[in-house]
């Protein structure tokens, strides 16, 4: 039952329901087999880890000044200097953890409220549930941005801590609406009856039995709150609302258009953070795609001409 | 009608909402902001009899208990009264945003338009002819929907306004001309717009065409769509009077979270070009701990907001005619 919501239509190398762990891997590995743009995301994504865990041992202080101010690239310094003549690729690299962090700790809590909110309100029913998703379609429609940086401007934060957490406490609304659909169908299906009837408690089955077959939506409403999290990370650090002194890439930026890298042509200087905010973006979108496709069979594009037999040993698999 | 009292009912509550909210934001500030606000507006000249009773009703924390507060605050709201700025001191905030509110909706607008008619028929065309062009397009427009806003003006700030010298590098207009309706000034302000504009409706396109190409797909397998294309109807109208129109109210519908991207994504892209709207006065509020104007561009930004999606919904109810027999 559990590897279901991720490989539904995985046809002959579909792993039967509640296999164990090899089966599970050869049901994800099939699914990556189906979704090149999953894979490509997942590369990204692996990339971008690694360099933030690895990264930082390989570079002195990124923030140490040079003599070399505004140095274009060069065999010494790969992406240049800044106008301090700080090196832009150990400031690239160093901030890699600290956006990875926000983007994945934030959206973690976002994702714990949305099944809070969402779920628990589409378990409990009545009242309470009507209440919470007026609540969270409140949300929905109040722009987040304006919010954020009004509070950032208020809270005046030294760390990355309060910046995760208001990220955190207005990303979740989106993934609530939908999990609480999902949950809102589930609820009423044969096998949640089954174990309703069976005396089973409430939280088991919503742990056991409703929670496994949500996961790859749970897993793409985390990721989608990952993206947003960063985007909005990046626009408070290029604000320089925080701590102007905490790197991270949109903190780059801040400084790059602080110092007037734009008018002084050092392309070198803010190309690079934002090329990396909008890569990782791209990655994490494209697992989402990739997630989409496998749980959405028409969605799958059919290979163009010369794959002929190809779309249509696919067209059959399919529905 | 069911459905238009159910949505008037919900955008009602949800302006009470952001008004609340908006009520209990400086509570986050520490010490006294009333203080802070007027120790500063007297660096700058006098602030006008009564202020410190109009602030605090503003920011909400005057005098009496929570509830007296948020009376007087909901009074001065109703009146409009939402204080005076400090960085246009000694302005009312209402003014400040009559001034700047339309240069930010008529950008935004439309922009979010084009977007939405060019995205929407790419992801059309890209859902029914499955087209190798336009599927290979689809991974472009993802790395732009996931570009920040801020970033991408930057990138064509550079190109065009410091390499290439073709647009004017910040501003609404030129300075030199007076506002107006003068044939100069709109010419102006148009050539001011290109870049902002051309930024958020590229930084849009993505989503929109992604949407509408996975709903046309998931249409185009419909029995009522193989049922048109069995009976020999030609594929233009299949797809126009078939396919599409039913592909493209998810669309509709999900314009108000989208719409909530533009405005955050937009307000940021503003500073890059020192664009004349609200984005680039909050940043100005901000870095002037102008609390009183903070407050009020949140507020306008939400009324703007919610208005569109009030409007968004209203037509929703009228393509959709199952929305209006619903429960």
């Amino acid at each position: 039952m559990t590897t279901t919501a991720i490989a539904p239509a995985a046809g002959a190398t579909e792993p039967r329901p509640g296999r164990g762990l090899s089966a599970r891997l050869h049901g994800a590995a099939g699914a990556l087999r189906r979704s090149p743009r999953m894979l490509v995301g997942l590369i990204i994504l692996l990339f971008f880890v690694l360099l933030a865990v690895f990264g930082p041992l390989f570079i002195h202080n990124p923030n140490a000044l040079g003599t070399e101010v505004l140095g274009r690239p060069s065999a010494k310094y790969w992406l240049g200097t800044t106008q301090e003549g700080q090196n832009v690729l150990y400031q690239v690299i160093a901030a890699t953890g600290p956006t990875l962090e926000v983007g994945f700790v934030a959206g973690g809590i976002s994702t714990v409220l949305s099944l809070l909110i969402g779920v628990g309100g589409a378990f409990i029913g009545g009242i309470s549930d009507e209440a919470l998703n007026l609540f969270t379609n409140v949300i929905l429609v109040i722009p987040v941005m304006p919010l954020v940086i009004v509070i950032s401007a208020y809270v005046q934060a030294k760390s990355l801590l309060p910046t995760i957490i208001i990220i955190a406490f207005t990303g979740w609304a989106g993934t609530a609406r939908v999990l609480r659909a999902l949950a809102l169908s589930m609820r009423s299906r044969d096998y949640i009856l089954a174990a309703r009837v069976s005396g089973e408690r409430p939280w088991r089955i919503v742990v056991v039995e409703l929670l496994p077959n949500m996961t790859a939506f749970i897993v793409s409403g985390f990721i989608f709150t990952v993206i947003f999290a960063i985007l909005t990370q990046a626009g408070l650090a290029f604000l320089g609302l925080g701590n102007t002194n905490l790197l991270s890439w949109g903190n780059m930026l801040y400084w790059a258009q602080a110092d007037q890298a734009l008018t002084s042509g050092a392309w070198w200087w803010f190309a690079p953070p934002g090329l990396c905010i909008a890569l990782l973006g791209t990655g994490l979108s494209l697992v989402n795609f990739g997630l989409d496709e496998v749980l959405n069979p028409r969605l799958r594009s059919v290979r163009p001409v010369g794959g002929r037999t190809k779309a249509r040993r696919q067209a059959a698999g399919s529905p | 009608m069911r459905y238009f009292t159910r949505k008037v009912g919900f955008y009602v509550l949800a302006l009470w909402g952001a008004v609340t909210l908006n009520f209990f934001l400086p509570r986050f500030i520490p010490g006294n902001p009333v203080e802070v606000l007027l120790a500063r507006m007297t660096e700058s000249g006098n602030p006008p009899p009564g202020e410190y009773k109009v602030l605090s009703s503003v920011l909400g924390i005057g005098g009496g208990n929570l509830l007296d507060q948020y009376w007087h605050y909901l009074r001065q709201l109703s009146r409009l009264n939402l204080g005076v700025s400090i960085t246009e001191f000694p302005t009312p905030v209402t003014h400040i945003l009559a001034q700047t509110l339309p240069w930010t909706i008529v950008l935004v607008g439309t922009a979010t338009v084009i977007a939405f008619l060019i995205g929407t028929t790419l992801g059309a065309l890209a859902g029914w002819r499955r087209s190798r062009f336009l599927n290979n397009l689809l991974p472009v427009t993802t790395f732009l929907t996931a570009t920040p806003y801020f970033w991408l003006a930057l990138v064509f700030l550079y190109i065009f306004g410091v390499v290439l010298h073709y647009l004017p590098l910040n501003g609404g207009y030129d300075p030199t001309l007076d506002i107006g309706w003068s044939s100069s000034f709109i010419v102006s302000a148009l050539q001011h717009s290109v870049l902002p504009g051309a930024t958020i409706v590229l930084a849009q396109l993505g989503g929109w065409m992604l949407s509408m190409r996975n709903m046309t797909l998931t249409t185009l397998s419909e029995d009522y769509v193989w049922a048109a294309e069995a009976k020999g109807i030609r594929p233009r109208r299949v797809l126009l009077g078939y396919a599409a129109r039913n592909a493209i109210l998810p669309s509709v519908t999900g314009f108000a979270i989208s719409l909530g991207f533009v405005v955050s994504g937009s307000i940021i892209m503003e500073i890059v070009f020192s664009y004349p709207g609200i984005g680039y006065t909050l940043l100005q509020a901000v870095q002037n701990d102008d609390y009183a104007l903070m407050q009020g561009i949140f507020l306008v930004i939400c009324l703007v907001v919610l208005g569109a999606n009030f409007l968004v919904d209203m037509l929703y109810g009228f393509i959709d005619p199952r929305t209006r027999q619903a429960r």
